[in-house]
């Protein structure tokens, strides 16, 4: 196993599927928090074959983890405090995404008012459909699965 | 306070209340000739519409309110730049309740969200047009005396036509419902009201091709009109216009006792010859609209009724 040091407090994101580490890095804003971010591409994985890990060391209140259900379900949160895991985190999907993903319809009314919020809302939880809340148009780019 | 963007705001409860109410007033329209005479009703038409507009301006005179708006974004601040956001911000100062049409989709849920008076939904773009589904189930609950167990045909655009998918969708919510969906292949309606709305719901309906067919078995023949401005060639709407006519010699297939809905405005879809049919509703239907709008007026501003 690969060591990139121990981290006293922050989250270890397990089995994000490879190559996939750069996009949640940019939807988390880590680009933005004044933090250490390890990112580990292609490590080997029993599961998954190929994976990639993030490692941020950061308050675990400074971080929000609703996005990361949205991009993908099956990543593995494990919280980290004093250099111990102390919570391993199921994700969910959230009820509604802010200023994530953009409506891609051209009859929305978010496509001529740009200061408003970009809300899309879980319709469907069994089929994962998100609706814009404005106009109700279906989601239909990739997540990141 | 509560606003109206889609029919289904309101559950069956409420919509029973509603049209409860639309029927009084039809019954005793002097009875509510001054309910509202201290109100005043905004109409932000940021497209143009004749008939809804009007609707609504006449809905409020006949409860003795007073009206204010404007009927294009031209005449408006917002070809100044001004978001809807703003804009129901102040008419907020100068109205009770106000009524949104927009070319925009979900530009009256902003304007709900930022509104201190309520918001009704006149329309925006190709999304709801929940007022027009109000009408159509006062039309036919005051015609049949129900909403369940009937035999509805639409017939015509099923595809864009958003006055269909809303019916259909308050419709289901009702006991024993059946559609029958008459379009040209092209035309069928999309896909998600097939699957999530129809089927969901153990709905039964068929999709056929031929009016002719389907008239025999209906209780309600909802047409509509083939509009131009969702065809992106010429070529497609001149050949799916004129699809289906009806006239009197197919009339004669249909029951005794099915009326004929359409949300108007017509084009060639009903031959004029129609109109004098006991069973020809559409112009009556316009009437209904009236009235449930003055109901609706009524139970936003939340006004004492009279006994």
């Amino acid at each position: 196993m690969l060591n990139v040091g121990a981290l006293r407090e922050g989250y270890v994101l397990d089995h994000i599927k490879a190559g996939k580490a750069m996009t949640i890095y940019h939807d988390l804003k880590l680009d933005k928090l004044d933090c250490t971010v390890a990112i580990i591409k292609n490590a080997r994985s029993n599961k998954m074959g190929k994976k990639d890990i993030i490692k941020v060391e950061c308050p675990i209140e400074d971080l929000d983890l609703d996005i990361l259900g949205f991009i993908d379900h099956n990543i593995t949160v494990n919280i980290i405090k004093d250099e111990k895991i102390v919570q391993k985190k199921d994700l969910r999907l959230p009820k509604q995404v802010v200023n994530v993903i953009r409506c891609k319809n051209p009859r929305c009314i978010t496509s001529i008012e740009q200061g408003l919020d970009q809300v899309f809302v879980l319709a469907d939880e069994e089929k994962e459909i998100y609706r814009c809340k404005y106009c109700e148009e279906k989601y239909s780019g990739h997540r990141n699965k | 306070m509560r606003h109206l963007m889609s029919p289904l705001d309101l559950s069956t409860e409420e919509l029973e209340k509603l049209l409860d109410l639309a029927s009084d007033i039809e019954k005793n329209p002097k009875k509510y000739a001054h309910v509202c005479d201290d109100k005043r009703l905004a109409t932000l038409f940021y497209e143009p519409s004749t008939r809804t507009r009007l609707s609504f301006e006449a809905a409020m005179m006949n409860l003795g309110g007073k009206v204010l708006g404007f009927s294009s974004a031209d005449s408006s601040s917002a070809s100044k730049g001004e978001s809807v956001a703003d804009t129901i911000r102040v008419v907020s100062c100068y109205a009770d309740i106000c009524a949104m049409r927009h070319p925009k989709e979900g530009a009256p849920l902003v304007a709900s969200l930022a509104s201190n008076i309520p918001v009704i939904n006149a329309g925006d773009g190709g999304h709801q047009h929940p007022t027009q589904t109000l009408t159509d189930l006062l039309t036919i609950r005051s015609l049949h005396g129900r909403l369940d167990n009937l035999t509805i045909g639409l017939c015509g655009d099923l595809k864009f036509g958003r006055t269909v998918h809303s019916l259909i969708e308050a419709l289901v919510r009702y006991q024993n419902v059946k559609f029958i969906l008459i379009s040209p292949e092209e035309l069928r309606i999309p896909s998600y009201i097939r699957e999530d709305v129809l089927k969901r719901n153990n709905i039964e309906f068929q999709e056929v091709e031929r009016l002719e067919d389907a008239i025999p078995d209906l209780d309600i023949l909802y047409m509509t009109r083939v509009q131009k401005e969702r065809f992106f060639n010429e070529e497609d709407y001149v050949r799916m216009k004129d699809f289906y006519i009806l006239d009197k010699a197919k009339l004669e297939l249909a029951k005794e006792d099915m009326y004929i809905l359409h949300p108007l405005p017509r084009v060639n879809e009903i031959a004029v010859e129609v109109d004098s049919d006991p069973r020809a509703a559409y112009f009556k239907q316009a009437q209904y609209g009236v009235y449930v709008r003055m109901a609706l007026i009524l139970t936003l501003l939340e006004v004492e009724l009279p006994c």
